[in-house]
């Protein structure tokens, strides 16, 4: 077939086309390595009159300036890279939280967006067009300056039952820390979460012998649950020691205390990205075809168990691709943090630029990291959507 | 298979033969000499940042104005108000160098930059002359590619606190959090200060002064620390100025003058002859007021920095009426402090380190000879 006789011969290479594609991309190549090569040329003539020249060397030099909140030890002495890993880290946790309760409001939304409830449906919808057209940077400084900054002073701060503390330096919770038997009590939740593993496993292959087993859902989080909570009471002490927030001197001590920077960059974030993610997942819902609810309507399911039975499940993969993108969104986006003084990777990182003159590396760094979750983030969705995909018939 | 590699193949082609070209090409060595650089590659003279003796004063008069990059935040160094007008000492200078290169103090363009901003500013030359209240320090001088001049405010670091916080030392603030922007030594400082005074505290940090003193009016620190100056000049724009201390505490040596880039000797003589010319004029009792009169003085060395006597402006690369230029339209050292932190300013400042010699001061010009 692919050989097929041929009536004429070959015509020359100008008048191939597929020759000329070969050509018309290479030329364009060209014109990108040249364009690139004279960058680059420039940056470093340009650092090179100024005496400068290029390295990650610096990260060793001892930073200097101290950190508002960090997830890992650093101090005024540590190393830049120290810094820029405390930023990462801050970075994560802001993206993580922010993903999870995102995904949640934004399901929450993208189905009141679609109820037959007329109230129900015009607030999602008028919370959605709200959102589309607020900026995010004036959004997140109306939560800081607006919101947690005019929480009371910490010597009026609030006591909320609980144990609560609101005042505009942060919001205090009871939170746990860890007590000499904290180790061997964290190889106990190890083992929970190893026998949880080996309950998925053999429930499947069960599942696929017999075509009956029990529900792994169900019973491994709970196999989970009974070795931790036997692990906690067998110990001579408790691992974790209740640690209550109270006003101490000029602060907020003891538990655990979310800043306002945080909270702001936070609720900022969540609220403006569960706008989109609700129209995400109203998007993929409305794209499960009328006949599949019918036809679970038909056999007796539940209107809830139909969403959660037929709907969800084929809406998800329409959902997911326009989700990765949303999620990468919320990532980037923290990167505003700056505006709200939340020391994230940007944030820490413009920092560093600054206090040692190494723009160009800084930026580089900055940029490779955040192209780095790109990448990570596509490759698990990617992975993840192709196992979720339906085999038509 | 083999036919998507041709795409990949002629992309490695044509890097070899573009990189062989380039090889060709004789690529200044590295530790060159800055100086003698129109280099062979039209497209490095085309985007490259000027440098080198001489170039920077060329650009600025063919441009016909002063790039100058400045302070907006800070009323009494640099500041501008609601109809677009820029004030204060730092300011002041960027006139004063405009007059003494156009002999017009108006020929200035401000650009605002913030610290965080301000040496990629200068380094891309985006502006021709940094002037808002910056450190003089090692790395500052060396590694950020820049050059200060003569130092124009002698200051240190201080420390704000509400009056009815009781607070007097940096003890009291132990446990507390202070505000403090981003990209100044003042962060450095601070870290260095309380560390060795083993206070324990929490910073909060932001991106531009504005920033700063509006979480501090709120209430998120204790105290927000800056240069004095800066805690002088922003306490007129709280709310409540009367309701804010600032401690009797010195943190720090802070020389803020005005900044250039490396490579240009040139230009620095012209940047830091201005400071100079300011000074001296000071010391000399020459004024806005009595400059036309001072060209006949009998101090022949008022007779040589007015341009009246000798060749000084040339030496410059100026013209002879440099300096009297600059004390004509812009006053001498004494006229621009008063004008923007003298008694009858709000942001009153007593001159302190910031007098002349003669009065007990820092302030010392070289000869004019
Ligand atoms: N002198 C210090 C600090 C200078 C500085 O930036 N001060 C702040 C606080 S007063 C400021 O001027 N901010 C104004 C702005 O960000 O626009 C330095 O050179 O690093």
């Amino acid at each position: 077939m692919a050989n097929a006789p041929k009536a004429h011969a070959n015509p020359p290479f100008w008048r191939d086309e597929r020759a000329l594609r070969l050509l018309a991309q290479l030329a364009f190549g060209a014109a990108v390595l040249f364009f690139g090569y004279i960058l680059i040329q420039n940056m470093v003539n340009g650092l090179r009159q100024q005496g400068t020249t290029l390295g990650i060397g610096f990260l060793q030099n001892t930073a200097g300036f101290d950190l508002a909140e960090t997830l890992n030890d650093y101090t005024r002495s540590s190393a830049y890279i120290q810094a820029f890993l405390a930023g990462l880290y801050n970075t994560l946790l802001v993206s993580a939280v922010g993903i999870v309760l995102s995904t949640i409001l934004g399901i929450i939304l993208g189905v009141a967006r679609l109820s037959s409830n007329v109230l129900v449906r015009t607030l999602a919808t008028a919370y959605l067009e709200l959102m589309r057209n607020l900026s995010l940077l004036v959004f997140l400084i109306f939560w800081y300056l607006g919101v947690f900054l005019k929480l009371p002073l910490v010597r009026d701060a609030i006591n909320w039952p609980g144990n609560i503390i609101l005042s505009n330096r942060g919001i205090g919770i009871p939170w746990g820390i860890p007590t000499e038997t904290w180790p061997a009590f964290k190889l106990f939740l190890f083992g929970g979460l190893l026998l949880a593993l080996a309950i998925i496993v053999i429930f499947h292959f069960q599942g696929k012998r017999t075509g009956k087993a029990p529900l792994a859902i169900v019973w491994a989080p709970l196999a989970f649950i009974a070795v931790a909570v036997a692990g906690w009471f067998l110990q001579p002490a408790a691992p974790l020691s209740l640690d209550l927030p109270a006003v101490q001197g000029l602060n907020i001590r003891g538990g655990r205390i979310f800043t306002p920077e945080f909270m702001a960059l936070v609720s900022g974030l969540v609220l403006y990205t569960a706008a989109f993610i609700g129209e995400v997942v109203r998007a993929g819902i409305q794209a499960v075809s009328k006949g599949q609810v019918e036809a679970a309507r038909a056999i007796g399911l539940t209107s809830f168990q139909t969403l959660r039975l037929v709907v969800f499940p084929q809406a998800l993969q329409v959902i997911i691709p326009p989700l990765t993108s949303q999620y990468l969104n919320l990532t980037k986006n923290s990167s505003l943090a700056i505006a709200v003084g939340y020391p994230d990777l940007f944030y820490v990182s413009n920092t560093i630029l600054n206090q040692s003159g190494r723009a160009v590396e800084m930026i580089t760094l900055v940029m490779l990291t955040y192209l780095m979750f790109s990448l990570i983030t596509s490759i698990f969705m990617n992975w993840y959507n192709a196992r979720v995909r339906l085999v038509e018939r | 298979m083999t036919k998507k590699l041709y795409p990949i193949l002629g992309l490695l082609l044509a890097t070899a033969v573009l990189l062989a070209a380039c090889g060709g090409s004789p690529a200044p060595a590295t530790g060159d000499a800055p100086v003698e650089q129109p280099t062979a590659a039209p497209a490095e003279v085309i985007f490259t940042t000027p440098s080198g003796y001489g170039v920077t004063l060329e650009a600025v008069q063919s441009r016909g104005n002063l790039i100058c990059g400045v302070n907006s935040q800070v009323p009494g160094f640099g500041y501008v108000d609601a109809d677009g007008n820029f004030s204060g000492v730092d300011v002041d200078y960027c006139r004063a160098l405009a007059a003494a290169i156009f002999g017009d103090a108006d020929a200035v363009e401000f650009r605002p930059v913030t610290a965080a901003e301000r040496f990629t500013a200068l380094q891309s030359g985006e502006i021709d002359v940094l002037s808002r209240n910056t450190t003089w320090s090692t790395l500052r001088d060396t590694e950020l590619g820049g050059n200060f001049v003569h130092t124009t405010f002698y200051d240190g670091q201080g420390l704000m606190v509400r009056e009815d916080s009781g607070i007097t030392d940096i003890a009291g603030l132990d446990g507390g959090t202070i505000c403090v922007q981003t990209g100044t030594t003042t962060e450095l400082n601070l870290a260095d200060v309380f560390a060795a005074a083993g206070v324990s505290y929490t910073p909060a940090v932001f991106e531009d002064a504005d920033g700063t003193f509006a979480a501090y009016a709120e209430g998120r620190c204790d105290a927000v620390t800056t240069d004095k100056s800066g805690l002088v000049s922003r306490r007129t724009v709280l709310a409540d100025p009367e309701a804010h201390v600032i401690l009797d505490v010195t943190m720090s040596k802070e020389p803020l003058g005005p900044m250039v880039r490396h490579g240009d000797d040139q230009w620095f003589d012209i940047a830091q002859w201005t400071v100079f010319a300011l000074i001296s004029a000071e010391e000399f009792g020459v004024t806005s007021a009595n400059v036309d009169s001072m060209m006949t003085s009998s101090n022949p060395e008022v007779l040589r920095m007015l341009g009246a006597e000798g060749e000084l402006g040339a030496a410059l690369g100026l013209s002879a009426d440099w300096a009297y230029n600059i004390i004509s339209q812009v006053g001498n050292y004494e006229e621009v402090y008063n004008r923007s932190l003298g008694p009858d300013t709000p942001t009153y400042i007593p001159r302190g380190l910031n007098s002349l010699y003669t009065e007990g001061g820092l302030l010392y010009a070289p000869p004019f000879r």
